[in-house]
């Protein structure tokens, strides 16, 4: 198998930084701001960008940061055997009138997004939801598609891509391997 | 994992993930929509030929939260009082599409029998056979201790935790499938009754036992107790001199409390016979766990209910 590593640990920091500084200015600072990591690496990265805006902006990071779980919401729950459950915290406990951005690691065919979209139906009605990956890697199954993207990666279908992320893993890196 | 018809059927680690899921599970009762769509299309029926109220109830609402269609079979009223058998009133009910049976039976087996037999193919959940298991029941009662004593309890095993299981061990479904599950995930043990109650087989896989409730209380250092329940229904012979000479013996009152320590635990599965195994001191004392076990009861049974129909046909 080959791999090729495609970006680094300042890339991948370099590439965080913008997207916190372009949620900013789409959003006009963080009033309502909810980042929602999707587990396991959507967290950290929307702990990594929550980092960087709490350096630019006074942000109160129990209103500001959570995580949502979709392994309950997935539509190949059959197709698999039993997922575990992860963790959600729903910052302040609703999402009413919030301007919510999921946080993922790759965005690939769209469908773990659709489930998040479900999920965030339960805890109330934002008043917006938007997207944010580190890599977008097309493919995408369903009409869904990212507001803040890392890198743009064009990949074949029976490549893979593997995000590391220090929290996690030993190393920073992306990695495409096919 | 397709059944759960036995605390022996899960090993420490498959414990330990049930219990996980069933404190993540705990996040839906606070939400705005208190619903998961994970088992929309599935059909669960609780078939009860023994009354109940916890266990079913909770079976019940757990089932609708994860979104599941729920039938409810009670054996009174139904085709059964016409002298049906078990395993036609199974099949009628697999005939209607029944992804998982929750059977509480009073012949020990029932469960076993209904997985096994080759009559269903549907996962079956024991809620109680006659005085053999009632794994669910260990499941929360496993999950309220864990919550008690650990401030972070995911992962989190048991071990260490010294358990007194108090009263009718010899009828007591509740008192076997804890026994297992409490020593998988690394209790210690103990069971406690009169000597008619007690039966060898069950207090050779103790770590202890004694027929005496002060002693136990003196001897073990208890960190839980468990009371049980009389159960007058099963009892065929005279096991105990009078329901006043049990109560002084071998109830838990606000004396025996007083000297346990000071953050043991009072657990018990209900329904309470007040005044006799278990008086109002202790049951509604600040360290009982009595109301925490009912309302776990919904979480650990989602968790039960997910592990056993969320997955695909790859997993067993």
């Amino acid at each position: 198998m080959v791999s090729r590593t495609v970006l680094g640990t300042s890339d991948i920091d370099r590439a965080v930084t913008r997207i916190a500084h372009e949620i900013l200015e789409s959003n006009h600072g963080t009033s309502n701001l909810v980042l929602l990591g999707i587990p396991t690496r959507g967290v950290i990265l929307a702990n990594r960008i929550f980092e960087v805006i709490s350096k630019n902006e006074t942000v109160d990071i129990e209103q500001c940061l959570g995580q949502l779980d979709i392994t309950m919401y997935r539509d190949d729950l059959n197709q698999q055997p039993t997922r575990s459950v992860g963790h959600t915290h729903i910052p302040g406990g609703s999402l009413d009138g919030k301007i919510v951005v999921l946080v993922d690691d790759v965005l690939f065919s769209g469908r773990t997004i659709r489930a998040a979209l479900d999920a965030i139906n339960d805890f109330g009605r934002p008043k917006a939801v938007r997207l944010a990956v580190l890599i977008d890697r097309g493919h995408r199954e369903l009409p869904i598609r990212a507001d803040f993207v890392g890198k743009n990666l064009p990949t074949s279908r029976d490549e893979r891509i593997r995000v590391h992320l220090t929290e996690s893993d030993a190393d920073n890196e992306v990695v495409i391997e096919g | 994992m397709k059944h759960l018809l036995s605390a022996a059927d899960l090993d420490r680690h498959s414990a330990i993930e049930l219990l996980d899921i069933a404190s993540e599970m705990s996040g839906v009762n606070e939400r705005e929509i208190k619903k998961l769509p994970t088992l929309r299309g599935k059909t669960v029926v609780n078939l009860f030929f023994e009354d109940s109220t916890r266990t079913r109830i909770s079976f019940e609402v757990a089932a609708k939260r994860l979104s599941a269609d729920v039938i409810n079979f009670s054996a009174k009223g139904s085709s059964v009082s016409k002298g049906e058998s078990l395993k036609d009133t199974a099949q009628t009910l697999e005939a209607m599409g029944a992804d998982a049976v929750v059977v509480r039976h009073h012949a020990s087996g029932a469960a076993h029998a209904l997985a096994n037999r080759g009559w269903i193919s549907a996962s079956v959940v024991n809620a109680g056979d006659g005085t053999h298991e009632h794994p669910s029941q260990a499941l929360l009662d496993a999950y309220s201790l864990r919550e008690a004593i650990h401030a972070s309890p995911a992962g989190q095993s048991l071990e260490g935790l010294k358990v007194a299981i108090v009263g009718d061990i010899a009828h007591s479904r509740v008192a076997r499938s804890n026994l297992t599950l409490l020593k998988t995930l690394g209790a210690k043990v103990y069971l406690v009754g009169p000597a008619t109650l007690l039966p060898g087989a069950l207090t050779a896989q103790a770590d202890g036992f004694s027929y005496s409730l002060d002693d136990a209380i003196e001897d073990f250092d208890l960190d839980a107790v468990m009371m049980l329940r009389v159960q007058l229904e099963r009892m065929t012979a005279s096991f105990f001199p009078s329901e006043r000479e049990y109560a002084r013996i071998w109830g838990l009152n606000g004396d025996r409390l007083s000297r346990l320590k000071s953050d043991a635990l009072i657990l018990h599965p209900g329904p309470m016979n007040r005044g006799l195994e278990i008086d109002a001191k202790a049951s509604d004392s600040k360290n009982s766990l009595v109301l925490r076990q009912v309302a776990n009861g919904v979480n650990m049974r989602m968790a039960v209910l997910y592990k056993l129909l969320a997955g695909g046909s790859i997993n067993d």
